[in-house]
């Protein structure tokens, strides 16, 4: 018997065992969902499956009927163009301060403590402030968003470009690089993969912030719909609208990597 | 012309002295091979060429000027790791020596310059024997070619001195003996000046024309840091084989094998 350690599944067990806690809840749900249904058909804390799915086409395919829109495609657009423009802004800052504070000691001294102290401060605590200076509407939410995420993109990038070998930096200089043409074609390159790496172990945070202030002042979005809905104990409309989110998140995820691997081929092998 | 000139230079961290009193004139067209134990400084000593540290005292002068205390394009350095952009492909290695310098602002060349300097680079990745490779990124590239590939990248700026800081250092003996080889051709075709580290004697015997071995000269038992090292042998090399005798006391004076094998080399 090998040591555990040095046990590795085969192919067929490899998707197999990834499957199986899914497999696993599925069926808890399902069979806690019959109990309950079994004993009062209008229980709304499990319902079945079949009635999400017509509460999640109701709202994906037929308008609504006080607005005459379809609801799920306007809180998803309106929540994804928050959370873009959100993480957008937070990556172009991030990309800007990180670089700068990684590469030139004069900016390393100048804003490396202030960012420090800045990403200390709770994000959630600031909305507050945000609300009351930037009024309910769209600017406060992507404001929450890019002070969210962006003290976490500065740092990495910083760190990332200050791991950069040295000895680059020196060849660069002896090719006739300047300063700025050091940043253009050395450091720019050799961080934007890291860059999306950043941003997709940010993304998360920033699906929180985005929901989070979207439960508290909001007219339409994914964030705002289950908050509403949730006085209803409207867990037919809830449950698919979290799947819903998780689903976009995982593709957001995905595209990013995607890009990484067809944009920045180097990328990969040099790591491995 | 590239004549390089050090008078009484010191090098110190805080108080412990890493190299001391170094007096050195070395004429343009030299291959010096400087070996010495480790932690003698002799890898500080290149770093100080290169401008990326400064001396403590004493000056350093290139072309009887003051030697800049940054690197610039007047001085081409291969390391022994790290050496190319990782980033870019082998050609793209060689022709961004081309375009950096050249333009200030976006760092490219376009149209016909970049189809000049492409040929430029092609013709130079040719003489280090790397034509094939010219698409492959450098994680796509065994050590030895990236190797060749970061002394192509040097001499595109045509560098009055070139430094090569242990260069071969990671390579198999065979690939080696193969980059001894282009590395002396080079330097004979091109008449550089060339300064190289090496812990391998046989190396610095073989391929310069001049050897430097550095080594502490006192020693203080309580105080390691309190003497640096200085210039102990200054050897010039023909090109036919040194004695043995001469191998023998330059080893003994490092306390190294004048004959390493290769397990020994790695370290």
């Amino acid at each position: 018997m090998k040591r555990l350690i040095n046990q590795t599944p085969g192919a067929p067990w490899r998707l197999a065992l990834g499957l199986l806690p899914f497999v696993l809840v599925l069926l808890v749900y399902l069979s806690a969902s019959a109990t309950r249904l079994a004993e009062n058909p209008d229980d709304p804390l499990l319902p079945s499956i079949a009635a999400m799915a017509d509460t999640f086409a109701e709202v994906a395919t037929e308008p609504n009927r006080r607005t005459g829109e379809l609801t799920l495609w306007v809180d998803t657009s309106v929540s994804l163009i928050r959370l873009g423009l959100g993480v957008g802004i937070a990556m172009t800052i991030g990309l800007v301060v990180g670089v700068l504070t990684g590469l030139i000691p004069y900016a390393n001294r100048t804003f490396s403590p202030f960012v420090s102290v800045l990403s200390m401060i709770p994000p959630l605590a600031v909305l507050p402030i945000l609300f009351i200076a930037l009024g309910v509407g769209e600017v406060a939410k992507v404001a929450l968003i890019v002070f969210g995420i962006a003290p976490f993109i500065m740092r990495d990038i910083q760190q990332r470009v200050e791991e950069l070998p040295r000895e680059l930096l020196v060849k660069a200089q002896t090719l006739g690089a300047n300063t700025w043409q050091i940043i253009l074609r050395l450091v720019l390159p050799q961080v934007m993969p890291r860059l999306l790496d950043a941003t997709r172990l940010a993304l998360g945070s920033a699906w929180l912030f985005l929901i989070a202030s979207e439960a508290i002042a909001a007219t339409e979005g994914l964030g705002y719909r289950i908050f509403l809905v949730r006085r209803y104990l409207d867990m037919e409309l809830i449950l698919p609208y979290v799947l819903w989110i998780t689903l976009l998140a995982f593709l957001a995820d995905l595209v990013l990597r995607l890009i990484v691997r067809v944009v920045f081929p180097w990328y990969r092998a040099r790591r491995s | 012309m590239s004549t390089v000139t050090l008078k009484n230079v010191w090098k110190e961290y805080g108080r412990d002295v890493v190299l001391e009193n170094i007096n050195l004139h070395v004429e343009s067209g030299e291959f010096v091979t400087i070996v010495g134990a480790s932690g003698c400084g002799k890898s500080t000593f290149l770093r100080m060429l290169l401008g990326q540290e400064s001396a403590t005292r004493g000056a350093m002068e290139l072309d009887g000027r003051p030697m800049p205390d940054e690197p610039g394009p007047d001085r081409g350095v291969v390391f022994q790791k790290y050496s190319v952009f990782p980033h870019l492909t082998a050609l793209g290695n060689v022709l961004v020596a081309e375009e950096l310098g050249t333009t200030r602002v976006t760092g490219r060349l376009f149209g016909r310059r970049r189809r000049e300097a492409r040929e430029r680079a092609l013709k130079m990745l040719a003489a280090v024997g790397l034509e094939q490779a010219a698409g492959k990124y450098p994680s796509e590239l065994s050590g030895g070619m990236q190797q060749r590939l970061a002394i192509a990248q040097a001499l595109m700026k045509d560098p009055k001195i070139l430094l090569l800081d242990e260069p071969f250092g990671a390579l198999d003996p065979g690939i080696r003996q193969d980059m001894h080889e282009l590395v002396r051709e080079l330097w004979e075709r091109q008449g550089l000046t060339i300064f190289m580290v090496t812990h391998d004697l046989k190396e610095a015997f073989e391929l310069g024309s001049r050897l430097l071995v550095f080594d502490k000269v006192r020693h203080d038992p309580q105080a390691p840091g309190a003497y640096g090292a200085n210039i102990t042998y200054d050897i010039p090399l023909s090109h036919t084989t040194p004695h043995p005798s001469v191998y023998r006391a330059v080893g003994q004076r490092l306390g190294v094998d004048p004959y390493p094998s290769a397990a020994e080399e790695e370290g």
